[in-house]
Formats: C-alpha cells, sequence, structure tokens
C-alpha cells in the first residue's frame, strides 16, 4: 500500500487473500468472489474524481506559444530533442489560446504588449495556468526603466515563477514540473453544485 | 479585407505585427508594426558603463549574442583607439563564426518549420545545442554569453575549448550536406521559396538592407571584405552571392555562409594553435581591467584595476561608429562620449530593423502564404529591431 | 576604383555647394568623417552624394538623433551614409535648436530613412518635414513625452528591500495559512 504523504491518485486492492494464493485446484469451481475479485484486478481501479481530473491536467498541458524574447530560444530548446518537454506531457504548442492551458511567458513584457498578453490570458479557457519564465518576466530582469513591465505578475495571476537569464531549459522543466506538482493538489470544481467548503480553507 | 497577423503568431518569429490588407488570398499592402519588445536599451546604456552595457546587447539579437557582443566592444575600442592583440582577434572571429553558424541554423530550423519542413527544425537545433554547449564551455552562459570585453576577453578559453571546436568544425560540413540533401532540390521547397519574395538589387539598396538580403539580391558587399575589422582581412573565405532576390536565394546565400564560417573557423582554430597560449587582454591598464597577478603585486596595477571597477574606463570626449557584419547583416554601434565612464548616446544601427521595411515592397501583390515564407527568409529578430 | 579620401569627398561637396557652410567635426577622438550642414540644404546635398558617380552614397545605413542637453543648439541628427563601390562612410550632422526641432525629409532620396526617421522622432520629437506617415514606430501610440531626451527620466522603479520598505504594508501572519501543502509527486 502506498504511503500516505505520496500522491498516488490510483489504489488498487490491496492484497489478494491467502487463500487464493494457495494450491490452485482447477477442477474445484472458483467462488463468486474470487472470480469478481480476479476481474476487478485484471484493470479496474479506484480514486476519486478529483486525483483522476487532476492527474490527467497535469499530465497533459498543452502551452501556448508565447515567447517574447530570449526566454523563448531557451523554450524552443526545451521543445528540441535535446530536453523534450513532451515528455512531460506538453506535446504540442499550440499558437492558438482557445486551445492552450498553459501560458507561459517567456520574455521581457513591454508596455505596448502588455494589453495584447492580458487579452491572450483571458481568451484562455478554464482551468488556465501562467508559468513566467526568466527574470524580465518575473520582475523586470535587467531592464528597469520606462518601457518594460516590471513583473508579468502585475497584470496576469502567476503560479511557477522560472528565475534565470534565461533558465536552461532544465529549469524551465523543473518549472513545469512544480506546476504538475501544484495542479494535482488543487481543488476542482465538478458539475454545477458547487462544493461545500470545509472550514478555515479556501 | 484587413487582416492582423497579431504580436501572438507562431510563425512570426516573436512579437511582429503585421497589418494585412487582403484582397482573397492576394496581399494589397502590408505594414509590419514593430515595437511591441521595446526595451529602452538606448536609454539605459546613458545610465551604465561601457562594461555594464555589454550584457544588454546580449539580448538585442540574442540568436547571434557574439555577435553584438563583439559590435559592442569594436565600436568602444574604436572610440578609445585601442587594438587588441592578435591572439584576442583570433578567438574573437572563432566565436563570432561559431555565432554565425548557429544563428543560420536556427534560422533554417524556424523558415523550414514554419513552410512545413519539421525534420529540418530538429537537425538545425541538433547543431545549435552544439554550438551552445561550446558557449556554455567557454563562458558558462549558453545563450547570453556576454564574453567579450572593451580590450579583450571577460576570461581565457578554457582547456580542452580548441578541441572541442575542432570536433564541431570537423563534422559541421557533414551536417550542411545534410540540410542541403533535405531542402535544396525538393521540389516542395523549390515551389515555396523560388520566386517569392523578390527584392531587386536597386530596391534592396535604396531601402538599406545588408546582409544576405543584399547579397541575394545580387550585391557584392560583406563588411568582412570590405571594411575589415578584427583581423578578418587575413581569413580566406569566399561571399557567396546570388542574383534574383527570392527567398531561395536568401537561402542558399545562407547555407552557403554556414559552410563558408567553419572554413574561417578552421583557419582561426590552427592559428591559435600556432599562437599557443597568451594574452586574452589588451596590456593598456588606462581602459582595461589589469592581470590579477599584477593587481595582487603592483601598485599602480591595483590603481587602475581600482579605478576601471569603481568608476569605468573614462574614454576621450568624441565619437565613433563601427559595424560588422553579422549574420543579420550590418551591425553597427554608434557612441558619443563626454568623457564620462557613462556613453552620452549609444546608438545602435541594428540590420533587421532596416531589413524589415523590405517587407512590404517584397509581398505585395502576391499571396498570404507567401508573407510567411518572406518573413521567414528576413530573418529577422525582434530583439533586434525594438531594441 | 581610385579610393576616395574623406578630402576628396569635402572638395566635391564644396565644389558643388559653394554657398552652403560645410564644417568638418574636429576632435581627437572624432573617429569618422563628420560633416556638419545646414538643414534647409540637406536634401540637395543629399541628393547629390547619392547620384554623382564618383561619390555614389547609395545607402542610407542610419540616421541617430543625439541630445546635447545643457549646450545649444540641443538636438543633432547624424546621418550616415554610405558608398558601396568604395567604399566609404561619411556621417552628416544636422544642429537644431531646441524648441520645434525640423529637419526636412530624406526619405524622397533614400526609401530606408522612412522608419529611421520615425525612430529618431519617436525618441527625440524632432519633426521630419514632409514625411508621409510620421507617427510613432517603437512606443505605444499614446505614449506621451519623448523618452530620450535627456530630461525625460529612465523610468526606474524603486525595487522593494526590506531596508526600503517601512511605508509598506508587510504581510499578515494570517497569509501563512493559505500556503499551499508540500506535495511530492510520483507518476506511478
Amino acid at each position: 500500500m502506498t504511503e500516505p504523504k505520496e500522491l498516488n491518485p490510483f489504489r488498487t486492492l490491496a492484497m489478494p487473500p491467502p487463500q487464493a494464493a494457495a494450491a490452485p485446484d482447477l477442477l474445484m469451481p472458483k467462488s463468486e468472489e474470487e472470480s469478481i475479485r480476479e476481474e476487478l484486478e485484471r484493470g479496474i481501479l479506484f480514486t476519486s474524481v478529483e486525483k483522476m481530473v487532476n492527474w490527467s491536467r497535469a499530465n497533459s498541458i498543452w502551452p501556448l506559444g508565447f515567447g517574447l524574447a530570449c526566454c523563448a530560444i531557451e523554450m524552443m530548446a526545451a521543445l528540441a530533442p535535446r530536453f523534450d518537454i513532451s515528455r512531460f506531457g506538453a506535446e504540442v504548442m499550440r499558437a492558438s489560446p482557445r486551445q492552450a492551458d498553459l501560458m507561459i511567458v517567456a520574455g521581457r513584457v513591454s508596455l505596448k504588449m502588455a494589453p495584447v498578453l492580458r487579452l491572450l490570458y483571458e481568451q484562455m479557457p478554464d482551468p488556465k495556468w501562467v508559468i513566467s519564465m526568466g527574470a524580465c518576466a518575473s520582475c523586470g530582469g535587467v531592464f528597469n526603466n520606462y518601457a518594460i513591465l516590471q513583473g508579468v505578475d502585475k497584470i496576469v495571476p502567476v503560479d511557477v515563477y522560472v528565475p534565470g537569464c534565461p533558465p536552461r531549459p532544465e529549469a524551465l522543466i523543473h518549472g513545469i514540473m512544480k506546476l504538475q506538482e501544484k495542479i494535482l493538489v488543487s481543488r476542482v470544481e465538478l458539475g454545477p453544485i458547487a462544493r461545500k467548503t470545509r472550514k478555515g480553507a479556501a | 479585407m484587413t487582416l492582423n497577423m497579431g504580436p501572438q503568431h507562431p510563425s512570426t518569429h516573436g512579437v511582429l505585427r503585421v497589418a494585412l490588407e487582403l484582397d482573397g488570398e492576394t496581399v494589397v499592402k502590408a505594414r509590419p508594426i514593430v515595437g511591441y519588445l521595446h526595451t529602452g536599451m538606448e536609454k539605459q546604456a546613458e545610465y551604465k558603463t561601457y562594461t555594464q552595457s555589454i550584457p544588454q546587447t546580449d539580448r538585442m539579437d540574442y540568436l547571434a549574442p557574439m555577435s553584438n557582443n563583439l559590435a559592442f566592444c569594436l565600436a568602444a575600442e574604436k572610440l578609445l583607439g585601442i587594438e587588441v592583440p592578435p591572439r584576442v582577434q583570433a578567438i574573437r572571429v572563432l566565436l563570432t563564426e561559431l555565432t554565425r553558424i548557429s544563428s543560420h541554423c536556427m534560422w533554417l530550423g524556424t523558415h523550414a518549420l514554419d513552410i512545413g519542413a519539421m525534420t529540418v527544425f530538429f537537425w538545425a537545433f541538433r547543431e545549435r545545442e552544439k554550438v551552445l554547449s561550446i558557449y556554455e564551455h567557454v563562458c558558462g552562459a549558453r545563450l547570453t554569453a556576454s564574453y567579450f570585453r572593451v580590450g579583450g576577453l571577460a576570461m581565457d578559453i578554457p582547456e580542452g575549448f580548441l578541441d572541442r571546436c575542432r570536433t564541431f568544425v570537423d563534422e559541421m560540413p557533414a551536417h550542411v550536406d545534410e540540410y542541403e540533401a533535405m531542402l535544396t532540390k525538393n521540389p516542395i521547397w523549390l515551389a515555396r521559396t523560388r520566386g517569392v519574395a523578390i527584392l531587386s538589387a536597386r530596391d534592396a539598396v535604396a531601402l538599406g538592407a545588408t546582409g544576405p538580403i543584399l547579397r541575394g539580391s545580387g550585391v557584392q558587399y560583406d563588411l568582412r571584405k570590405a571594411q575589415p575589422y578584427s583581423g578578418y582581412e587575413t581569413y580566406d573565405f569566399e561571399i557567396p552571392v546570388r542574383t534574383s532576390g527570392d527567398a531561395y536565394d536568401r537561402y542558399l546565400v545562407r547555407v552557403e555562409e554556414m559552410r563558408q564560417a567553419t572554413r574561417i573557423c578552421d583557419q582561426a582554430i590552427r592559428r591559435l594553435e600556432e599562437l599557443g597560449p597568451g594574452d586574452y587582454r589588451l596590456r593598456d591598464f588606462k581602459y582595461v581591467l589589469p592581470p590579477k597577478e599584477e593587481v595582487k603585486t603592483s601598485m599602480e596595477a591595483l590603481i587602475h584595476h581600482f579605478k576601471i571597477v569603481a568608476h569605468g574606463f573614462f574614454p576621450p570626449v568624441g565619437e565613433a561608429y563601427q559595424a560588422i557584419e553579422a549574420p543579420k547583416g550590418e551591425l553597427g554601434f554608434y557612441f558619443v562620449s563626454d568623457g564620462t565612464p557613462r556613453p552620452w548616446r549609444m546608438k545602435v544601427r541594428s540590420p533587421s530593423f532596416v531589413n524589415m521595411q523590405t517587407l512590404s515592397v517584397m509581398v505585395e501583390g502576391r499571396l498570404v502564404a507567401d508573407v510567411i515564407t518572406a518573413i521567414g527568409s528576413l530573418d529577422i529578430v525582434l530583439g533586434e529591431i525594438d531594441r | 576604383m581610385t579610393p576616395l579620401t574623406p578630402e576628396r569627398v569635402e572638395e566635391r561637396l564644396r565644389e558643388r555647394f559653394p554657398g552652403v557652410p560645410f564644417r568638418r567635426q574636429e576632435g581627437e577622438a572624432v573617429r569618422d568623417h563628420t560633416l556638419y550642414l545646414p538643414a534647409e540644404r540637406l536634401v540637395e546635398v543629399c541628393t547629390f552624394l547619392r547620384d554623382d558617380p564618383e561619390l555614389d552614397f547609395a545607402m542610407l545605413s542610419w540616421i541617430a538623433g543625439v541630445d546635447n542637453l545643457p549646450r545649444e543648439p540641443r538636438f543633432e541628427v547624424v546621418y550616415g551614409l554610405l558608398s558601396l563601390s568604395h567604399p566609404r562612410r561619411v556621417h552628416l550632422k544636422i544642429e537644431l535648436a531646441g524648441e520645434q526641432p525640423r529637419v526636412p525629409t530624406v526619405i524622397g532620396v533614400w526609401p530606408t530613412a522612412d522608419w529611421l526617421e520615425r525612430e529618431t522622432y519617436d525618441f527625440y520629437g524632432i519633426e521630419f518635414t514632409g514625411h508621409p506617415d510620421l507617427r510613432r514606430i517603437l512606443l505605444p501610440e499614446d505614449w506621451v513625452g519623448w523618452p530620450l531626451r535627456k530630461d525625460s527620466p529612465l523610468g526606474y522603479e524603486e525595487v522593494a528591500f526590506t531596508h526600503n520598505t517601512p511605508e509598506r504594508i508587510k504581510p499578515s501572519p494570517e497569509l501563512r495559512k493559505l500556503q499551499p501543502k508540500k506535495v511530492k509527486y510520483r507518476a506511478h
């Protein structure tokens, strides 16, 4: 059985009862319970919908191709064969914001580009996440002047900040994995009935 | 119909916006709108010393960072009136030509990707990764190197660097052959690029286009041969020139430039192996940091070191413009100095900014798909356009 | 092609335009051949430089504005010309007074001046009379002010450290409760 701290969204049945592992008697018909147990072990998993949904969302994040400056080159290098982010689920980089769930703001955001960025963020459907890649997107970076927005979190909510100038592709992948961890613990609203909130939690 | 090819587009190589007026599929007018990456680098350079502005230059043309560093350092050295020793020149030439190869690889990969050839994208990035590893070996950073300094280099080349370069240079021509085998006689490539985005030689000169665009249109002009800098007159290489000025010719020019760059790298490595170890900075302590051993033993060197690090060097009052042949065209820096360690004015003559104007001439009357080919064959970098 | 020396360029210009006060910029560290000329004669001089077969300055490489704020004349516009056949560069400089700086456009001589002049206008507010489409190119269209002038600020934003935030609100301790719980994900 997995440890309670580890996040394994799937839990299979416990060890089969000891008498099933004993000498199989092919002549004796299996009891009903045994046959059901065998079926279940072959292909059914038990989990909660929330964990299922989170797991699938985390492992198939499709980024929006939003490369602005030098960090975009490292993002493209992260797509290239050497550091492959499609291993982590980011198989395609969608061009259209309507089809993407992750916006990787890669590069410096100038004040002329900022409204465009906000518009793109609003065009993305929920659930969406934002990774601010590089120093310029996180805080203005090297450029502290009239033309650059000092941090993209002034206009969009950011989930993960990846520092670096530019961050290595491995750092970006680390950021994506951190985002995956964040997604796995998030609450999921299911259906039209709002979930009853527990005391104290958001 | 007005169609906006917006700042966020997979094929615009950055945040370029093109306002297209279309009549069906034909482009009536194409107006590029830039400025979405404006960073205020020229203003910021007035508040930083010369050495502090070198990392900014990396972020201009971020595909060829060492080229920008070279242009900056050469312009500052021209202003100061100093010239670096031959070994440093050879190292600079070697790294700049490797940068040219990596920039052209990137161009080829993204241009081919836009047109539809995904394989070339992956192959080109494989070569680029090798050059980036060489960068990392020499200065620690993959992309934004800032390795050159005014008067020399930031630090000496490490052991094993020349062997790595030698390995890369030996295998590169075979890779260029691979790209050519994929594309040069490919009927889809020919159909997409031959006769597309034509720019005549007269238009190219009138519009100020430089680099492979000018050479693809038939004008034989390359700053490395015409106004050589950093020892280029001592290297043996050719300038590819083609005549019809379409996207296919620009592609051939750049592929041939990759081969010639490999040739120059080869000669540079040989020259460095002959020269052996030596100084990596000019011994002019008024402007260049003295070697650390002397700083620890000689009083004068210590004072110079302190002055240069604490205030920056004090150039004479005057101005200088120096241009180099960057992978994209003529990249020049114009410094106006008022005697203080911070430049009074730094102007960057960026090739992509001027080349961008040729887009409207290239695509008027053509189909929308040709706009993508044209932008790709222009090889623009928005960081350089918008500074 | 006989090499074109700076003296030859000046000689040709003076013989063609005897009334124009050309002045060469002097200085120990002025590393390029730079000529001052008045703004009104700019277009003629440029046309001559472009069309004359010996000089053949066929390409306008760059245009820069320079702001010498305490000095008068305040603005300078520098034109970097390139002759491909020689090859040789020459710089032309126009000096402009501080209020309402105006220069005739050279877009009729070299079409590349289109964006180059728009950029100088964008940064300094120097108006190029005759330009068909003079508007901002790099900054947002509704920007007010001319950023590269010496009296415009850099726009530096004060970075918040612990030592310089006495008037900022410090985050309340209850915010700790909203921290996400730490998780370690294993993908099996």
